[in-house]
């Protein structure tokens, strides 16, 4: 199925998704191969997971935002269920799940279901909205879902789970344990997330975004942020494919939030603010809206350039702001582009194609 | 003259050659920036005045570095692995709760070991054996403060405001909540506010006013409390108040009117009115070179320095030693002796990190701490 309709795309595309997948599986080979032989700092070995995590953020947003044409101001939310559903997950799964690949595959299974739902629900009021009005309720429903985590209590004991609202009234029995702990979050997660499962999730989420991107419903995607109307008027469902593409962004959101969170201690909702949504928004318009490989790339820049600026100490931030002016200002700049494109030995041909 | 800058050049080379070889490297993380930089930033000027005084001594030599965490987990476990790459033989953990629990974890996996000045959550040292705390954990403070306002006969009808998004007041809230009535106190009203919502407090102050509390207690930094008490001075209400640690600054507090605080209590562990040789000289060093009175951040991050010293000279610990085989000599060190700072006299540590030492009773009279006892 995947291969015929690779087959049957056309040569520029096609060679657009060959290209990511061979620019993710060389970095990643490169990434192992430097981190086994010592030559990777370990602020670099550190930052690997949370990369890995950022790129599946920003290629489900580029879903919603590049190919629907619909702005989201609220996908961190969708993160931090994720993240919530997932850890508390591997931690009820501790004793049963021994093996610890296992129990992160499934803890982000679980996590994927749970911001599905979340976005199937939130999608219902919000995807009725367009435009301006859309990406305000989005970033209304990222702060309700940050607010409930805040206020959520979930403990397990001998007698089963246990949750409560607003303040703690689960009353555990001797031995029970409290997961989640309202504004403290989770503490004591068991580091279970690593390198290569971050690359699998980051390939999966791949493949499920081009070949939507390039199916019947894909088309429908485009067509709906084309033209609205003229997409209407030939009778595709909007809502239908709206929710489609929402409900898929956040499965992929989530099960990222999963492998972001157990790749430290501890996690609290505050994390996964507006700022998490904005910087994720961020990859997506740097990296090009509906470009994947821009995207991830973007993602990387942006999480290693802070690190890579701390010689600077105070002005790190400030750099760091000035570098992405910049980097906007020159990206979309006509003769610049025009300079890059030169150097592209593809480019040439695909004109002439 | 120009020989001169020569031989200027090749002493300042040779120093700091020396300097090299032969100093332990702290690394610690904190928020330098941000809404949490109060804190970082006061126990990095705390921790590197006492690095400059030691050095300045001649004997063990310290190298401090201290990288910016923003007050977030995941920038502080970036933090710490650039200080790792950097060469930190001893830890001096995080500022603040949250994102030194996330250190801490590596911390123990690393076998780095950690003392942090501040970050007061029980979680930090929970299960780590080479993780230690130089201030109270959450916990403590809240029976400490229910002990204090009970054994000191202060009130018997209690109110409590707590923001419930924050690790910190939550952990003292609910401990003071479960030893409240060991004590004989009544809560009578329980308030809560969140980030967002922390600027108009009239429904939980007329809440306790209306339900009879004499004394209202804040489990809180600093900023709301100085809302709120301006707020209750509007409206009339003028109840005993009782703060923790984390009201210590409310008096440095830009544009704040100091008269509010008037009366107020607090249990902090450093006082930088106290007449002591020590508090004086450190209160001087950094009004010289900051222009401000130190806070408790500062004083702890000033301490974790000198248990270090301590811990180091008594172990006989050589720098040219990897963090690796420092970590037992100091968790050693650090179960066994006894420290005298500025934040404590006969400061010990039990195995699992936590600290024991008195905390001390603070009321303001006349815009300054003067101790209750």
């Amino acid at each position: 199925m995947t291969m015929r309709r690779l087959i049957n795309l056309k040569r520029v595309e096609a060679r657009r998704i060959y290209l990511t997948y061979a620019v993710v599986i060389v970095a990643y080979a490169v990434c192992q191969v430097m981190s086994s032989t010592k030559f990777l700092s370990s602020s670099m070995r550190g930052m690997l997971v949370p990369i890995c995590a950022y790129m599946v953020m920003a290629v489900s947003l580029n879903l919603v935002v590049g190919v629907l044409g619909e702005l989201s101001l609220g996908h961190a939310g969708f993160m931090s269920v994720g993240a919530f559903s997932g850890v508390a997950a591997a931690i009820i799964m501790q004793k049963t799940i021994t093996y610890a690949p296992l129990r992160l595959a499934v803890a982000m299974i679980i996590a994927a279901i749970f911001a599905a739902i979340a976005g199937f629900l939130i999608g219902i009021p919000v995807l009725r909205l367009k435009g301006d009005y859309l990406a305000i309720v989005t970033l209304a429903f990222g702060e309700i879902i940050k607010s409930v985590l805040n206020n959520f209590y979930l403990g397990m004991d001998s007698g089963g789970l246990h949750f409560s609202m607003l303040t703690d009234t689960t009353r555990l029995l001797k031995g029970g344990r409290l997961i989640i702990r309202g504004p403290m979050g989770i503490s004591g997660i068991q580091k279970i997330a690593t390198f290569p499962a971050g690359f699998i999730l980051l390939m999966i989420s791949l493949m499920i975004v081009f070949n939507l991107v390039n199916s019947r419903s894909g088309r429908a995607f485009m067509a709906i942020r084309d033209d609205r109307i003229a997409a209407e008027s030939i009778g595709l469902d909007i809502t239908k494919y709206k929710m489609m593409a929402f409900v898929m962004s956040a499965a992929l959101a989530g099960a990222a939030g999963a492998l972001f969170a157990m790749n430290y201690s501890t996690i609290v909702a505050n994390k996964f603010d507006f700022n998490t949504s904005i910087l994720i928004l961020v990859f997506v318009v740097l990296g090009g809206q509906g470009n994947m490989l821009g995207s991830i790339i973007a993602a990387a820049a942006l999480t290693i350039l802070p690190e890579k600026l701390r010689q600077f100490s105070e002005y790190r931030m400030l750099l760091y702001a000035v570098i992405l002016i910049v980097t906007m200002l020159a990206t979309n700049n006509a003769e610049i582009k025009e300079f890059l494109g030169r150097l592209n030995p593809f480019r040439r041909k695909e004109e002439a194609e | 003259m120009s020989k001169k800058i020569f031989v200027c050049a090749v002493m300042v080379l040779a120093m700091a050659a020396s300097a090299f070889g032969a100093s332990f490297k702290i690394g610690a993380t904190g928020p330098l920036t941000g809404g949490a930089a109060i804190y970082g930033m006061a126990a990095m000027r705390g921790a590197q005045i006492a690095v400059d005084e030691i050095n300045a001594m001649g004997g063990i030599q310290f190298e401090l570095r201290y990288e910016d965490d923003t007050h977030d987990a995941e920038k502080a476990v970036n933090a710490y692995n650039a200080l790792k790459d950097w060469g930190m033989q001893v830890s001096m953990g995080s500022v603040t709760s949250k994102p030194c629990e996330a250190t801490a974890a590596e911390n123990f996996a690393d076998r780095i070991f950690a003392l942090t000045p501040s970050a007061s959550s029980a979680a930090v040292t929970e299960g780590k054996d080479n993780v230690f705390q130089m201030c109270f954990v959450d916990p403590n403070q809240g029976t400490a403060s229910a002990q204090y306002i009970g054994e000191k006969g202060l009130a018997k009808k209690v109110a409590v405001i707590w923001k419930n998004d924050d690790v910190y007041s939550k952990g003292v809230y609910d401990t003071f909540a479960e030893n409240a009535g060991k004590f004989g106190l009544e809560i009578v009203s329980t308030t809560t506010f969140a980030d967002g919502n922390d600027t108009d407090f009239s429904v939980q102050l007329t809440d306790a006013q209306n339900k009879g509390a004499e004394l209202v207690f804040l489990p809180m930094y600093y900023q709301p409390a100085s809302l709120i008490l301006a707020q209750a001075q509007a409206m009339g209400y003028a109840p005993k108040w009782f703060g923790i640690d984390g009201m210590d600054g409310i008096l440095t507090m830009e544009g704040f009117d100091k008269s509010l605080a008037e009366g107020v209590m607090l249990l902090t562990p450093f006082n930088a009115d106290a007449k002591d040789d020590r508090t004086v000289k450190f209160v001087a060093e950094y009004q010289k070179r900051h222009g401000e009175v130190p806070n408790q951040f500062a004083a702890d991050g000033y301490d974790c320095v000198y248990a270090y010293c301590q811990a180091l000279t008594q172990a006989k610990a050589d720098p040219s030693e990897d963090a690796e085989s420092l970590c037992p000599k100091m968790i050693e060190q650090f179960t066994t002796m006894v420290f005298n700072g500025l934040t404590g006299e006969n400061v010990r540590w039990s195995a699992n990190g936590e600290v024991t030492k008195d905390p001390k009773g603070m009321v303001i009279r006349n815009g300054a701490y003067v101790g209750l006892d």
